[in-house]
């Protein structure tokens, strides 16, 4: 029982800065987007998206100064309602691709009429860390083991803790404990980081940074909270014990498909796959951002996705003459 | 911010804590971390419609250390609901607002 009149001409799923530029667009070009910004968690998948969760970003154009984060999304997110955007605090619970117009679902999935309906949906749902997949990572979480060096640094003032991890962000997130801890020690698992080489650089300057080559954790110990972890010599396959009282993670991400399995063309390693810009192989879905770029994942280069599809998708709703 | 927020100390915390007729949940925050902002205004939303039922209050570890590391706090934002003066119940992390009621019910 489909009614034109609530039928929206557009639905963004993820308010990172790929959704909320494609927010900033489509409010421009009138199209009223409602963005669905999702729910808060201690994790990355969250409001903002990743950028929640780092302090100073130091590569953002026109911010020659830097600046932090979370302000940096507060002021894409102030951008997107002074243009007219609707923002809804929920998470999609599940989407229907397979009929226009399409459905989206938030709060209960199995309930039978969606939520909202769209003509189009932008997708930009972005991406998530990764935990190690340890049965004690449940227990242990928010109790020395973290995924958010800048929410929990401050209470490792004086404490050795490791990072996991040997990125971009695992040194990054090493290089910013050592304002708290006593020492960080990088655990990786080749002999080499991956990191840029200014990061890199920064690493090796740091006289509170340690490195544990080659080395997998392969148990963390501690009831009540964290006392140390095992690691394991990825070569000779040797054991030995670190004490620590702060485990951070950084070892990486997936993206947050889950929603769109079997409705929506996805890589093996799970992204979703585009083409011809921003399309997906569903028409008049659209998507941009981390959830489907494994390559650059930048803020940067996800707002400019979050641009191209906002402009895709007006020129796809104007085709059909919808608009 | 909602009024209905009362804001604890290291100084005041005792006292408030243990002359609360009501649970009361104690959002553990600072100004530096980005989920303690994004589930403020739903403390503030809980915290004018569970009036009468369950009070709101925060404590800043920056300026309240003390009190943080009493009660062993070690990432934020951290709620802990307090009965009769006792820790009934911790939350870590950042929750949505659906969530959080869920884990706050045998309060309400």
């Amino acid at each position: 029982m489909t009614q034109t009149s609530d039928v929206r001409n557009v639905i963004i799923i993820g308010s990172g800065p790929a959704g909320l530029t494609a927010a900033i667009y489509t409010a421009r070009a009138n199209l009223a987007p409602l963005l669905i910004e999702g729910e808060p968690s201690s994790t990355s998948d969250q409001p903002g998206g990743q950028l929640m969760l780092t302090t100073e970003v130091e590569n953002f154009p026109g911010w020659p100064d830097g600046i932090m984060g979370p302000e940096l999304m507060a002021r894409f997110r102030e951008q997107a309602l002074r243009f007219g955007t609707e923002v809804i605090t929920r998470k999609v619970s599940r989407v229907d691709l397979s009929s226009q117009p399409f459905g989206v679902w938030v709060g209960d999935p199995d309930t039978p009429e969606p939520t909202y309906r769209a003509r189009s949906i932008i997708v930009s749902t972005g991406a998530q860390s990764l935990m190690l997949g340890l049965p004690e990572e449940d227990r242990l979480l928010g109790h020395g083991l973290s995924t958010c060096a800048t929410c929990d640094g401050f209470f490792f003032r004086d404490h050795d803790i490791a990072v996991v991890g040997g990125g971009d962000s695992a040194v990054e997130e090493a290089l910013f404990l050592t304002k708290f801890a006593r020492s960080v020690t990088i655990v990786h698992r080749r002999d080499e980081l991956r990191a840029s080489k200014i990061m890199q650089d920064r690493a090796f300057a740091n006289d509170k940074i340690r490195f544990a080559w080659n080395s997998t954790v392969v148990a963390i110990a501690g009831e009540q909270t964290v006392e140390g972890v095992t690691l394991r010599d990825t070569v000779t396959g040797e054991e030995r014990e670190l004490a620590v009282s702060g485990l951070f993670v950084a070892i990486g991400h997936k993206p947050n498909t889950d929603l769109f399995k079997g409705q929506l063309q996805l890589e093996d390693n799970g992204y979703l796959v585009t083409h011809d810009g921003t399309r997906t192989d569903v028409d008049g879905v659209f998507a941009c951002g981390d959830v489907q770029d494994h390559v650059y994942r930048q803020a940067i280069t996800a707002a400019g996705s979050g641009c191209m599809a906002a402009i895709d998708c007006e020129r796809w709703l104007e085709a059909q003459g919808e608009h | 911010m909602a009024d209905n927020i009362s804001t604890l100390t290291d100084a005041t915390f005792d006292e408030q804590i243990g002359s609360a007729s009501e649970p009361v949940i104690v959002d553990f925050w600072a100004e530096w971390c980005g989920p303690c902002k994004m589930i403020a205004p739903i403390l503030g939303e809980i915290a004018d419609e569970q009036a009468g039922k369950l009070s709101v209050a925060k404590l800043n570890v920056d300026d309240n250390p003390d009190t943080a590391r009493r009660y062993g706090v070690m990432s934020i934002p951290t709620m802990i609901v307090f009965k009769d003066g006792q820790e009934a119940a911790r939350i870590v992390g950042a929750k949505g607002k659906g969530q959080l009621l869920e884990d706050l019910r045998p309060f309400l």
